[in-house]
C-alpha cells in the first residue's frame, strides 16, 4: 500500500509538470480530460468496488451537476464558483432522492433505478429544449480559465483532491464496513452495522465528486450537452475506465481513465469502431484479469 | 373514436412489450442472469431482417426468418462468449459474479450497438411488414400489421406457457428456476437446460425484434432505451414472474399510448418511468413478485 502510494505520488508529480514543459495545448487538453474522467471513475469505484452496487447512471450525476451549473450561469449569470456549487448540490440531492429507496433493497434494483434516472434526465432535457438547449446543448457565457494550462491545473487539483479524499475514505474503518456490506451483507448486518446508511453515505460522496466534476467540465468545455455528459454511453465510458484500471483500488480507475481517453485519441482514425475496440478490450479484461490493469501490475510484483 | 383507437393501439404495443420483456424474464428466472445486452439482441434481429428483406430485396418473409435466426445466434453468442465464461471464471469471486455478468453484458451490448451501426446503418430503419393493408375495427381504420403483431405475440406467449407446463423439457426449465441443485441430483445436466433456455430466449427476442422493427421502426441508437424499458417492465411485474411481466407490459403500454395521444409523443416514456420509481418506493417486489 505504502509503496503504491509513493509510486502514485511520483507519477502525479511527473504528470503535474508536463504542461509546464511547453507541450502543445492539444496534449494539455487530453491530460485535462483524463483528470475529469479519472474523477468520474474513482467516484464510481467507491460504489462498485467497495459497496458492491453497480451504478449504471454515473452520467445522471454528471449530467445533473453539469446542467445545474450551466442553467444557473446561462439564466442568472451567477459567479462561476456559485454555479459549480449549485450543480454539485443538485447532483447530491437529486441522486440521493432517487437512490435511497433502491439502496434499501437487495438485488439489481439500484442498477435499474440509476439506468432509469439517466433515461428520464435525457427525456427531460429534450422535452424542455427551450430552457436546456435540447440536442444542440446549452452554451454557458463563462469559462474556468482561458489558458489551457490553467484549466489543466484546475482539473488536476480536482483529481488530486478527490483521489486523496476517496483513498482516505476507502481505507478508513468506514471503507472497511462498506466493503463488508458489499461482500457479505448478512454478516455485516449481524455485526450490527446499518449497511444501508453506509451505502447511502458512499453514494452521497460519489454523487458529490461526480456532480462537482460535471459542473466544472461545463465551464471547461463551454457547453453542457447530452452527448458529452448525460448519454448512457458516457456512463459506460466511466464504467469501462474503472473496471479496466482495477476495481476497489481508487488508483486503478485513474489508470483506466488515462488509458480510455488516450486510446480514444489514438484510435480516432478508426471512427466509431474505436468505441467497439475499447469496449471489447474492457470485456476481455474483466473476463481474463478481473482485477484490471493495476491488478496485473500487482500480481506480477507479488 | 379516440378512445377506441387508444384501446387498439395500446393493445398491440402492449402485447409486443410483453413479448419483448418475456425473454428477459425467462433468462433471469432460469439462470439468474440479467442480460443488459437484451436491447441489442432485439435490434440485431430487426437490423438483419431489414438488411436481408428490404435492403438486399429478399422479401418480407425471408427477412423475418433471417432476423429471427440472427436473434437465436446472438443469444447463443451472448451466453457462450460472455455469460458462461464469467460464471465459470475462477478469477472472479463468487459474490461478485452477478456484478460482472451485469457489466459484461452491458459492454457486449455496447459492442453490438456500435457493430450494428458500422455494419448496417446508424439511421432509423423500418422492417417490411409481413402483412399489409388496413382493416376496420369498430369504426377505426387499423393497420392489419398491428392485429398481426398482437396475435403473434399472444401465440408465442401461449406456446411458452404450454412448453413450460406441458412438456418434460419445459418442466426442467421450471425446475431449474426453482431449485437447480435438486435438478442436478435427479440426473439432469444443468448445462443442457441453460442452452435450451438461451435458445428459447433467442427465438422470442428474435420474433419480438422483427415485429418491433416493423411496427415502430428501430435504430442502434434506441438500444439503451429498449433495454431500459424491458428491465422496467420486468421489475414492475416482479422479477422472474411471467404473468407479472405480461400485466406490467400492459400497464406500461397503455400508459405510453395514453400519454402519446393525450399529452404529447415526446412525453411518451416519462409516466412509465415515474411509475417505476413509485413502485420501487412502495412495492419493490413488483406487481406479482415474491420477496
Amino acid at each position: 500500500m505504502k509503496k503504491q502510494l509513493i509510486i502514485a505520488v511520483i507519477v502525479l508529480a511527473v504528470v503535474g509538470i508536463v504542461p509546464l514543459t511547453g507541450v502543445s495545448d492539444y496534449i494539455t487538453g487530453v491530460l485535462t480530460m483524463i483528470c475529469f474522467y479519472a474523477v468520474f471513475a474513482m467516484s464510481w469505484d467507491l460504489l462498485f468496488g467497495y459497496a458492491g452496487e453497480v451504478n449504471f447512471g454515473p452520467s445522471f450525476l454528471i449530467g445533473v451537476g453539469a446542467y445545474g451549473a450551466g442553467l444557473a450561469d446561462a439564466n442568472y449569470g451567477l459567479p462561476v464558483v456559485v454555479c459549480i456549487a449549485i450543480g454539485t448540490l443538485a447532483a447530491v440531492v437529486g441522486g440521493l432522492l432517487l437512490a435511497i429507496p433502491a439502496l434499501r433493497l437487495r438485488g439489481p434494483y439500484f442498477g435499474l433505478i440509476t439506468l432509469v434516472a439517466v433515461l428520464l434526465l435525457q427525456d427531460m432535457i429534450e422535452i424542455f429544449a427551450g430552457t436546456t438547449g435540447g440536442e444542440i446543448g446549452l452554451s454557458v457565457p463563462d469559462v474556468l480559465a482561458v489558458s489551457a494550462t490553467v484549466n489543466f491545473y484546475y482539473a488536476f487539483a480536482l483529481m488530486v483532491a478527490a483521489g486523496g479524499f476517496l483513498l482516505l475514505v476507502a481505507n478508513s474503518p468506514f471503507g472497511l464496513i462498506l466493503q463488508a456490506s458489499g461482500q457479505d451483507p448478512v454478516e455485516a448486518q449481524a455485526l450490527g452495522f446499518n449497511i444501508v446508511k453506509y451505502k447511502v453515505v458512499a453514494f452521497g460522496i460519489s454523487a458529490f465528486f461526480s456532480g462537482l466534476a460535471g459542473a466544472m467540465l461545463v465551464f471547461y468545455l463551454g457547453t453542457a450537452s447530452v452527448s458529452a455528459m448525460v448519454d448512457v454511453a458516457v456512463g459506460i465510458q466511466v464504467i469501462i475506465a474503472a473496471v479496466l484500471g482495477g476495481r476497489r483500488t481508487i488508483i486503478g480507475p485513474v489508470l483506466g481513465a488515462a488509458f480510455l481517453v488516450g486510446a480514444g485519441e489514438v484510435l480516432r482514425p478508426a471512427g466509431q469502431m474505436s468505441g467497439f475496440i475499447v469496449a471489447a478490450l474492457a470485456l476481455g479484461v474483466i473476463m481474463l484479469v478481473p482485477d484490471g490493469l493495476l491488478g496485473m501490475v500487482r500480481g506480477r510484483r507479488a | 373514436m379516440l378512445a377506441v383507437q387508444i384501446l387498439i393501439d395500446g393493445f398491440a404495443i402492449s402485447a409486443l412489450y410483453a413479448l419483448g420483456a418475456l425473454g428477459f424474464t425467462l433468462i433471469f428466472g432460469v439462470s439468474g442472469v440479467l442480460n443488459l445486452a437484451h436491447g441489442a439482441i432485439l435490434v440485431t434481429s430487426a437490423m438483419v431482417a431489414w438488411y436481408v428483406g428490404t435492403d438486399s430485396g429478399g422479401g418480407a418473409f425471408t427477412g423475418a426468418a433471417a432476423g429471427v435466426a440472427a436473434g437465436v445466434v446472438t443469444a447463443f453468442l451472448t451466453y457462450g462468449l460472455v455469460v458462461r465464461p464469467i460464471q465459470r471464471s475462477k478469477a472472479i469471486p463468487a459474490v461478485e459474479r452477478e456484478l460482472f455478468v451485469l457489466t459484461g453484458t452491458l459492454l457486449w451490448g455496447v459492442m453490438l450497438q456500435i457493430g450494428l451501426a458500422d455494419i448496417f446503418t446508424s439511421t432509423p430503419i423500418t422492417v417490411e411488414q409481413l402483412v399489409t393493408g388496413t382493416i376496420n375495427i369498430f369504426g377505426v381504420r387499423t393497420a392489419t400489421n398491428e392485429v398481426f403483431i398482437a396475435v403473434v405475440s399472444w401465440a408465442v406467449l401461449g406456446a411458452l406457457w404450454l412448453l413450460v407446463n406441458r412438456t418434460p423439457a419445459g418442466r426442467r426449465l421450471l425446475a431449474a428456476s426453482i431449485n437447480p441443485r435438486a435438478l442436478t441430483l435427479v440426473g439432469v445436466e444443468l448445462d443442457h437446460v441453460h442452452l435450451l433456455a438461451w435458445g428459447i430466449y433467442g427465438l422470442i427476442a428474435g420474433i419480438a425484434g422483427v415485429l418491433l422493427g416493423s411496427f415502430l421502426g428501430t435504430s442502434s441508437a434506441y438500444i439503451p432505451a429498449l433495454t431500459g424499458t424491458a428491465f422496467a417492465i420486468v421489475v414492475l411485474g416482479g422479477l422472474g414472474s411471467v404473468s407479472g411481466t405480461v400485466i406490467a407490459a400492459y400497464v406500461v403500454g397503455y400508459l405510453e399510448t395514453l400519454t402519446a395521444y393525450l399529452v404529447s409523443p415526446s412525453w411518451r416514456a416519462v409516466p412509465a418511468l415515474l411509475l417505476l420509481l413509485a413502485v420501487l418506493y412502495f412495492r419493490p417486489q413488483g406487481i406479482l413478485g415474491r420477496r
